[in-house]
């Protein structure tokens, strides 16, 4: 085996990369030289075996808002040094950034067939949607568990780089991939089912081979017949509030949900209604509110009868790292208690 | 949180910005919007036409919830 040094690639977003917080989510990609951010670390933990020979920086609002472009631009810089690896992140419980660094991974594999290690929670829809394509180490939910993180990344890509045997998600700290790997096993399949059985009927730990895909979908509603007919609620997971946030719901991982009373309300304005989202650059929502929460064209409708009414409460949580049993358990309380009021349909905005 | 409340019973449009987020969470009827800090504006238009703009968006959402379908949508057009 070659003992040269790895050439990696890192992919940051605007945030790790030095270049500013959510006002600079819409930079395009750029790169640099070397080391940046969290590379620092990365480089330490990859000692002698590697090397982070450049650095590929994108906004994670612009890379989600032109994924196609983004992806392109970006593979393009990374391409142009050669790399044996390339990491993307970590991005934690960071929605937006976990799904770049997903298309970065899909890309990267599409395209270069070079290999990706990346680092999320779980519940990051970045998972779900690009697992196939990068080895991804499960890591917490916010970045002070860059510590821990990075290590395993390192582990991996010297693994990956040197063309080592890599052994299963669960040995090797990543998530699963959905790739079935054929092996030779000293006992036949019907033996291992067999003792599998035997194990679950005495109540005994046991670990399956094929564990079964988990597909949570919900059947679509029948349509609305006329909608000039209903009321119509509004929800959002963008963090609109009445001005001051009078419940203090959480800029992220939010704990509640807030329930607004909007009778009368024509229009939101910079002086009634603001965003308590930590997640996106506020000033467009704080200026005018409709721009996340079109009340003043629903009450438009309603008055030219283009909808039956405007449910007189909206609901508002902040979808920010904000945990997947919360969101449920909120959607959930919500939903009966617009059934309650005679609600038939909802229009739901999110940033 | 669409998912939660699509399977109360009630027919559900998502409005957002990253439709392949949207998919993933397992909306049926999505619009797609116009940027993740403004979905359903643009600071860059006048009031007039952005206002035009957000009523486009919502007759679009409105015309999904009156859409029969039998699988995720994305209503871009």
């Amino acid at each position: 085996m070659s003992d040269k040094k790895l050439r990696v690639v890192h992919y940051l977003n605007q945030f790790y990369g030095g270049i500013g917080g959510e006002d600079k989510a819409d930079v395009p990609p750029s790169e640099r030289e070397g080391v940046v951010g969290p590379g620092m670390a990365l480089k330490a933990a990859l000692g002698n075996n590697g090397e982070v020979v450049a650095t590929v920086i994108c906004g994670d609002s612009y890379f989600n808002e032109n994924i196609d472009e983004a992806s392109k631009a970006v593979i393009e810089m990374i391409s142009k040094h050669n790399p044996d690896v390339v990491v993307a992140g970590p991005a934690f419980n960071a929605g937006r950034y976990g799904v770049a660094c997903g298309a970065v991974a899909k890309a990267i594999s599409d395209e270069l067939g070079i290999p990706v290690v990346s680092g999320m929670y779980p519940e990051n829809p970045g998972v779900d949607m690009y697992r196939k394509f990068a080895y991804v180490v499960e890591t917490g939910n916010s970045a002070a568990d860059m510590r821990k993180a990075i290590p395993q990344i390192a582990k991996l890509v010297v693994k990956l780089g040197r063309g080592e045997e890599m052994g299963t998600p669960a040995e090797e700290g990543y998530m699963e991939r959905g790739v079935r790997k054929n092996v030779f096993h000293d006992e036949r399949g019907s033996k291992r089912a067999v003792d599998m059985l035997v194990k679950k009927l005495a109540g005994e730990q046991f670990t399956t081979e094929y564990p079964m895909p988990v597909f949570d979908r919900v059947t679509p509603n029948p349509a609305v017949a006329d909608v000039s007919k209903i009321k119509i609620a509004l929800v959002t997971s963008g963090g609109i509030v009445p001005d001051k946030n009078p419940d203090r719901i959480e800029s992220s991982s939010a704990s509640k949900y807030g329930k607004y009373d909007i009778s009368g309300v024509n229009d939101l304005t910079d002086d009634t209604f603001e965003t308590a989202h930590g997640g996106y650059d506020p000033v467009y929502a704080n200026l005018d509110a409709d721009r996340v929460l079109p009340v003043d064209v629903l009450r438009e409708m309603e008055q030219q009868g283009k909808i039956g009414e405007l449910h007189r409460y909206y609901y508002a949580t902040v979808g920010n790292g904000t945990s997947v049993a919360n969101a449920a358990k909120f959607a959930k309380a919500i939903a009966a208690e617009l059934v309650a009021d005679g609600v038939q349909a909802v229009i739901l905005t999110s940033t | 949180m669409v998912k939660e409340i699509e399977r109360a019973g009630l027919p559900v449009v998502h409005m957002c910005t990253v439709v392949p987020i949207s998919l993933t969470v397992g909306a049926n009827r999505i619009v797609p919007t116009v940027a993740i800090p403004h979905p359903l504006g643009n600071p860059a238009m006048s009031p007039a036409d952005e206002k035009e703009l957000r009523r486009k968006l919502v007759t679009k959402a409105l015309r999904a919830l009156e859409t029969e379908i039998h699988e995720q949508t994305v209503f871009d057009k």
